[in-house]
């Protein structure tokens, strides 16, 4: 299992209730279940995964999250998780109110597009960034609202969005974030976990 | 329709069971079927419900007509539902025409058959009478109720009204309330069958005489229903019936049309006309959410159940929005559930014939769950 998905677990309590969006072949709902005894519900857009997830017994439903949250009652999870994806919506800010909305807290990761490799490739080869988290060409990316880190932080500011952590991933280096370092883990972070609510 | 009852076994349900029509009934048959064996810790059982003119014979040979079981391709040794592994338990529904009380049974007041004297039926009498068999065998909690089409139905009212029964469910091409496009499309095949002189308002039994034609048309209708635009385009397209040029005449010359009537003429060999017509008044009749007052969301509330909803996407007599209602409500209700459309051109029929896919998702539930089931306390 990734690092980041470590890190996502080990910000959930045992047996509180969670929404995993995006969930994949259910890898972090698995380890869920059987290691924290938490009560996991997953949304999966590609069909083949849904049914992966199926066959291990996973509750997971098929659908695309930015129709799919609409049906579910306010505070009906503990924590909505979305490892990611925030970025592929066409809509991520309606995506997040609705996450908000849900969740009585949520866990979003994004692919930080101010992380150095990113920039070094925009302003020494003049090209779109590939890196590990960033896998895709640009015209076949799934992404289409990139943001950095920094973006994040201030988004929700603007938002007036309660950040109670946020996480810098650097390959195995784990770092706290906060307005004091926000420039330097945001040149330095691959990946950036915001805990929200 | 005439069949020896010594190939059908039944339990007799002594209890009055009051209908929703108002009327009582007791001492009634419900003929059933089972599949694998029982284990001793009596977790291994799955409750199969048929469809509107299935049976209990779900797979091996069906007695009766001597063809496959309808649902053969899902059930069986190594299959789908693994009767080397599971015991599966399928009942003729109330109202039907395989040894469950229906209207062709003699009503011992008059020594007649009932015809339409017998009692309206829904969807929620079909499964408090089913229900007696847990307790024939004995069985505290099922692994798995599974059916397709009414079969759906019924699991859902099943699941709504013992709310402990069932460890996991999987409604399949279902709904939770008929719409007006199927109470129509069930309508359009009750008139064919009560425009049928021969029906005479249901009296048929004793002359042998029976409304064959109306119900091979009733059974067309439902055939088309059944399959998907493109699924007919590829099977028939234009082609004409063994010939080579149009005959100019009403007979079949297109091999949709021969299809259809060959379709119709082996029905009618098999199933009543007033069971068809009870039983699809049961599906019209059926809206789950009519019995809560909260909606559908409360059929659901605080349910342990693991349910999963497939749907077919070429399904347009239960469309894959009917199933996502289905999952809307368990999702509003906080249950356990999951939801796939499979993707495939076979129509409503999908769930009966050999569509991959959906039979490795199946299996894949069935069997994760049992392993869950197996070590819950």
């Amino acid at each position: 299992m990734k690092n980041e998905f470590k890190i996502i677990a080990n910000l959930l309590p045992d047996q509180s209730r969670v929404l995993d969006v995006g969930c994949g072949d259910g890898t972090l709902m698995e380890f869920l279940i059987k290691q924290k005894n938490i009560d996991v519900r997953g949304i999966e857009l590609e069909e083949d995964k849904v049914k992966q997830c199926i066959s291990k017994g996973l509750p997971v439903i098929e659908g695309n999250a930015e129709i799919e949250l609409g049906q579910f009652p306010d505070k009906a999870f503990d924590f909505v998780v979305l490892s990611q994806t925030l970025q592929a919506f066409y809509r991520p800010e309606n995506v997040l109110d609705q996450l908000l909305r849900i969740g009585k807290k949520v866990i979003i990761s994004i692919p930080n597009f101010g992380y150095w490799q990113v920039r070094a490739s925009l302003l020494f080869f003049g090209k779109m960034p590939i890196t590990k988290s960033l896998p895709n060409t640009w015209y076949n990316t799934p992404n289409l609202h990139m943001c950095s880190i920094k973006d994040f932080y201030q988004f929700c500011e603007k938002k007036k969005i309660k950040m109670d952590r946020i996480i810098g991933i650097n390959d195995e280096k784990i770092s706290s974030i906060n307005r004091a370092n926000l420039g330097m883990k945001n040149l330095l972070s691959e990946v950036g976990i915001f805990l929200i609510s | 329709m005439n069949y020896k009852i010594e190939n059908i076994k039944q339990i007799i349900v002594t209890k009055p069971l009051k209908l929703d029509c108002g009327k009582t009934i007791k001492d009634f048959s419900i003929a059933y079927e089972t599949f694998g064996k029982l284990n001793e810790k009596k977790n291994n059982a799955i409750l199969v419900f048929h469809a509107l003119t299935g049976d209990q014979f779900v797979t091996g040979s069906n007695p009766i007509t001597n063809k496959e079981g309808w649902w053969s391709n899902a059930v069986g040794s190594g299959k789908a539902m693994d009767t080397d592994k599971y015991f599966i338990i399928c009942a003729n529904v109330l109202g039907g025409c395989m040894g469950s009380f229906g209207p062709k049974d003699i009503n011992k007041a008059n020594g007649e058959p009932y015809g339409l004297k017998f009692p309206v039926i829904t969807i929620q009498d079909m499964v408090k009478a089913q229900e007696s068999l847990l307790d024939y065998f004995k069985i505290k909690k099922l692994l798995s109720v599974l059916g397709g089409s009414m079969g759906g139905m019924q699991l859902l009212q099943f699941c709504a009204l013992y709310p402990d029964k069932a460890f996991s469910a999987v409604p399949i091409a279902s709904t939770s309330s008929h719409n007006a496009q199927q109470i129509a499309l069930n309508e359009l095949a009750r008139q064919a069958i009560m425009a049928d002189p021969l029906w005479n308002k249901g009296n048929y039994y004793k002359e042998e005489k029976i409304p064959k034609n109306g119900l091979a048309v009733a059974r067309m209708v439902g055939h088309i229903t059944y399959m998907s635009d493109k699924g007919l385009q590829e099977r028939f397209g234009r082609k004409l019936q063994e010939k080579k040029d149009y005959e100019f005449t009403f007979d079949a010359d297109f091999q949709i049309e021969s299809y259809l009537r060959h379709q119709g003429s082996l029905f009618v060999e098999r199933f009543d006309a007033n069971s068809y017509l009870y039983i699809s008044r049961a599906m019209d009749y059926f809206d789950l959410s009519k019995q809560f007052k909260n909606g559908l969301v409360e059929a659901f509330q605080n349910h342990k159940t693991r349910f999963l909803i497939i749907s077919f996407s070429s399904d347009w007599l239960y469309p894959t929005r009917n199933s996502k209602d289905i999952v809307i409500a368990l999702n509003a209700s906080g249950a356990n559930v999951a939801f796939a459309e499979i993707k495939t051109d076979k129509g409503h029929d999908a769930f009966l014939v050999d569509e991959p896919e959906f039979l490795k998702t199946i299996k894949g539930f069935l069997d994760s769950n049992f392993e869950i089931f197996k070590n819950e306390k």
